[in-house]
């Protein structure tokens, strides 16, 4: 079985529409919506905020907490069971270390951020659309952060080596690999790094490579949405 | 050479590059990255020479001694009560500095403040842990009672105050509305209903068209048309004006 062209028609090196909004959560500290495709994915920001058990509380610096949730009817007709699952607890942390690198919470000793992220739609690369909606979130809450930080899935179909898998290629019947990978934008450093499925070093690397190449798009998808937040309260001026 | 990559009062956000070279200082919201300097929140660049900060435009209260501000009381212990300050860190009042009064060993202290009471404190030390500790002990502050609290973006709160205080007086002398400012974004307006509404919905102004120029002339204008009475040009008013009436 080969893999001649992308079942959606995209090139190798394209991703899906990408579309982000920041401040869309008007009852939380910072928020934002991102959007991959048909995958949609909600982050609401509160705090720093008190935190309680206390045997949590970190007196050199505060901490970060993410909750990684899939609404019950965002998957394909099934129904996906809401609460902590092995596989939500996973992604929580997962986005939870994808992100502590670039924020900067030694301000707030003993203090929790709380980033709960929403998906009420899903075509694979929830965990890569959560980060990127936790991103924007954080930096609308206005949590002191060194940098943006942005993911996209890449890997491999067959033989072909890809960007931003949709569900049907990560289901292809054949060898699939799928990596969803993190960036800091200055640095280019990784802080998310996971695979699914298998794939030999050389095409690792070319995948990462392209990754790479193609999340500086993503980061102009979202300081545009930071940016555009105050423009539009500016009522078009400045 | 060094040079400024963005416009002064431009907005930032984190991670963006604000000028190359080592002839500047990052201030506030930013930081060093070998010869960069790199925004570290969201907000207005503000270049002051060499010295490059960030005034944020998103976030919560970060306390600072000497602030005013609006406190509710969240717990009465023994020697105090302990505040809640809207922002992460519960804040102290002790006895010795809430009252001139002489309090004996085992005094009932609901007599003066009592739980879910709105008080106007000073904030007199923050340690590096963010303990707060606060006074009663200074003009202007005291127990709030009746009128209504509503909360601001405490990045606001300069402007709602206005230069000198022009924008509070302004419109407390249109509403009547006796009004306290707290720096922690909490605000406490006191008044007749209708006008307490017209003062309220004037603040929202103030923070929604914050960035915007000519801010004090349409407050004026949307105030003196919600109240029909004319507005006196602001003279300059003595003291802090965040504690008075």
């Amino acid at each position: 079985m080969t893999y001649p062209k992308r079942i959606d028609g995209r090139k190798l090196n394209e991703t899906r529409e990408i579309e982000a909004k920041a401040g869309i959560i008007k009852r939380a500290d910072g928020s934002a919506m991102f959007r991959i495709g048909k995958t949609v994915a909600y982050a609401a920001v509160y705090g720093p905020r008190n935190l309680y058990p206390r045997f949590l509380q970190n007196p050199r610096e505060g901490i970060i907490r993410v909750n990684y949730a899939m609404m019950p009817f965002s998957s394909k007709g099934e129904r996906v069971r809401p609460g902590p699952s092995r596989r939500s607890k996973e992604i929580s942390m997962v986005t939870e270390k994808a992100l502590l690198p670039v924020l900067n919470l030694e301000e707030f000793p003993n203090a929790v951020v709380d980033v709960f992220i929403e998906l009420p739609q899903t075509d694979a690369g929830t965990r890569c659309a959560g980060i990127c909606a936790a991103s924007i979130a954080l930096a609308d809450a206005g949590i002191p952060m060194k940098d943006l930080v942005a993911a996209v899935s890449v890997g491999r179909v067959d033989d072909k080596i890809l960007v931003d898998l949709n569900y049907d290629e990560e289901a292809f019947e054949g060898k699939v690999a799928d990596i969803p990978i993190a960036i800091i934008q200055r640095t280019g450093e990784l802080s998310l790094l996971q695979m699914d499925g298998e794939i030999e070093k050389e095409q690792l690397i070319e995948a990462l490579k392209l990754g790479q190449e193609t999340i500086t798009k993503i980061f102009e998808v979202q300081k545009k949405a930071l940016k555009e937040k105050y423009h539009a309260e500016n009522g078009g001026e400045e | 050479m060094g040079q400024i990559s963005v416009e002064n009062k431009s907005i930032v956000i984190p991670g963006e590059e604000l000028a190359s070279g080592m002839e500047f200082l990052p201030s506030f919201g930013t930081y060093r990255d070998r010869d960069k300097i790199v925004a570290s929140r969201l907000g207005l660049v503000s270049i002051d020479g060499k010295i490059i900060k960030i005034i944020p435009l998103a976030g919560k209260y970060n306390p600072k001694r000497g602030d005013v501000i609006i406190g509710k009381v969240e717990d009465v212990s023994y020697s105090g009560w302990r505040i809640n300050t809207n922002c992460a860190y519960p804040a102290m009042l002790s006895v010795k500095d809430a009252t001139s009064e002489f309090v004996g060993r085992g005094t009932d202290l609901t007599q003066f403040f009592d739980v879910d009471d709105y008080l106007v404190a000073k904030i007199v030390n923050v340690t590096s842990q963010k303990l707060i500790d606060l006074t009663m002990r200074g003009p202007g502050l005291r127990k709030l009672s009746g009128g209504r609290v509503i909360e601001v973006n405490t990045n606001k709160v300069p402007r709602i105050i206005g230069k000198q205080g022009s924008m509070v007086h302004m419109i407390k002398q249109a509403t009547d509305c006796k009004i306290v400012v707290g720096q922690n974004g909490l605000l406490w307006i006191l008044g007749e209903l209708k006008s307490e509404l017209i003062a309220i919905e004037a603040i929202r102004k103030i923070e929604q068209e914050s960035h915007l120029s000519g801010l004090t002339e349409r407050i004026k204008e949307f105030l003196e048309k919600a109240t029909g009475k004319k507005i006196e040009e602001f003279k300059g008013e003595q003291n802090d004006l965040s504690q008075e009436n």
